[in-house]
């Protein structure tokens, strides 16, 4: 049997597409293994935000690395076009958190306060209601104002996912879809055999597991405990209106293409991708109060799409302490953190190192303690 | 491309106004299909290019066929009957963020 391929990585998500087209730049050769489009798809289903602000509060180290990956996006976007053809559409400039309320203002105010005391290197300030409207004019009566930060930013997901696939084939490496992985078998002397659904078994010197929600059950096999749930969100898409908005925001984002999504769901409904009339109306509704010349453009579609969740809603960066050379990484920000994934995870984990993943992130964290 | 009703003696007693002009339509007509009858090619142009369309699936798949109708902007003019003093434009480019004209 031949050694096969330096790295394997399982899952063609966002996660795992990014850190496969890393690791293929820095010279190893990849096997980038995709489930079938029955597969829940994370990657495919989400809103396109690269956001930083309040992210990390009370855990330094998430906000530090989240706030690493809002500063190299412009150079992945440039990197991606550059090598790929494909213009993962990314745009900064800012992002705006909208303020209904005194209580979101408060709200605001501490998350600014709490960002500085842990020394986010990020600049966060809050906008009154007439500062607000030089950026967005269209805003309705019962906005007070908003946060604004200088590292927030957006991307289109798809083409971001297809910039990663293609790039990862230009760099030598292999993308083989309908590959839904079932078993891994550590060899004597090292490697392991990756068993496919179809009965294929595939050689690879070290392996990444990136497969979502798919992951647990594999990263039992490697002995990590990784519990993993899904929260469902939903998103919806008006039909292509002038461009009004020009900043990324945490509820509503306007494509360069005029389209506008409407988002931020938080739902325990299981493995269910489905939508539901009472949430669009509510995200339609929100979309309305901040901008009313939204009311009169018509919902074109909406979906659901499940995130990944672990119990404290941070990342998991770990290899398995029992068999070198294997590693889990899953996250709920694919999008924002696809610039650390690619250009510092995906090279390091190429020679078998966790390297700038913060080490406070192992699954460690979530075994349980003997009373 | 010209396309030609296939009742050689249809009745078209009642009219559409495109963009000023009459339309006379037939009974069951949609807007697309009337338009087409009459020969008029460009129902559109794009948001993003500006490039002109023209209706494509004729099913209410496609979205080329988005008009102004009777004020309310983006309708489809394939499911849209026709009827009569209907009020059709050409949607120009991305439709207005602003207050929508109403009818």
């Amino acid at each position: 049997m031949t050694a096969g391929h330096d790295l394997a990585v399982i899952g063609g998500g966002l996660i795992g597409a990014a850190i496969a087209w890393g690791a293929a730049r820095s010279g190893a050769d990849v096997l980038l293994l995709d489930e079938g489009d029955i597969a829940l798809r994370a990657a495919r289903g989400n809103f396109g935000l690269v956001w930083l602000q309040g992210k990390g509060l009370g855990h330094p180290d998430y906000m530090h690395w989240s706030i690493r990956a809002g500063r190299l996006w412009p150079e992945l976007a440039r990197l991606l076009t550059e090598e790929t053809g494909i213009d993962p559409e990314w745009r900064g400039g800012g992002g705006l958190n909208f303020c209904l309320s005194e209580a979101d203002l408060a709200a605001r105010r501490e998350m600014i306060a709490r960002t500085a005391d842990a020394g986010g290197e990020i600049d966060i300030r809050l906008l009154d209601r007439a500062e607000l409207r030089a950026l967005a004019p269209g805003i309705g009566p019962e906005v007070l104002g908003a946060s604004l930060s200088d590292l927030d930013g957006e991307a289109n997901p798809l083409l971001t996912l297809r910039a990663f696939h293609t790039g990862v084939q230009r760099q030598g490496g292999t993308l083989r879809s309908n590959s839904r992985v079932q078993s891994l078998h550590p060899m004597a002397g090292g490697g392991f055999r990756i068993g496919l659904a179809d009965g294929a078994e595939l050689p690879a010197q070290r392996l990444v597991l990136a497969a979502g929600l798919g992951s647990e059950t594999l990263a039992a096999q490697l002995g990590l405990t990784l519990p993993l749930r899904p929260e469902r969100g939903q998103i919806v898409v008006t039909e292509r209106v002038a461009p009004f908005l020009h900043h990324p925001t945490n509820t509503i984002r306007q494509t360069r293409d005029g389209t506008v999504l409407l988002g931020s769901s938080h739902e325990d409904v299981g493995f269910s991708t489905g939508t539901d009339i009472a949430t669009i109306a509510r995200l339609c509704n929100t979309g309305a109060r901040l901008f009313p010349a939204l009311a009169e453009a018509r919902l074109m579609r909406a979906w659901g799409a499940v995130r990944i969740l672990t119990p404290d809603g941070l990342p998991v960066y770990d290899g398995a302490p029992d068999h070198p050379g294997a590693f889990v990484v899953t996250c709920h920000s694919g999008v924002t953190l696809a610039s650390v994934h690619a250009l510092d995870l995906g090279p390091a984990l190429a020679r078998g190192r966790l390297g700038p993943a913060p080490q406070t992130m192992r699954s460690s964290r979530f075994a349980l303690s003997p009373d | 491309m010209r396309f030609r009703r296939i009742d050689p003696a249809p009745s078209l007693a009642h009219q559409i106004h495109f963009e000023g002009t009459p339309i006379p339509f037939a009974e069951g007509d949609t807007v697309a299909g009337a338009l087409l009858a009459a020969g008029i090619g460009t129902f559109r142009t794009t948001p993003v290019t500006g490039a002109p369309r023209a209706p494509y699936c004729l099913m209410g798949s496609c979205f080329d066929c988005l008009m102004r109708i009777d004020g309310a902007e983006n309708r489809r003019a394939c499911m849209t009957p026709a009827s009569n003093g209907m009020r059709v434009e050409r949607a120009r480019g991305p439709r207005p963020a602003g207050e929508e004209r109403m009818p």
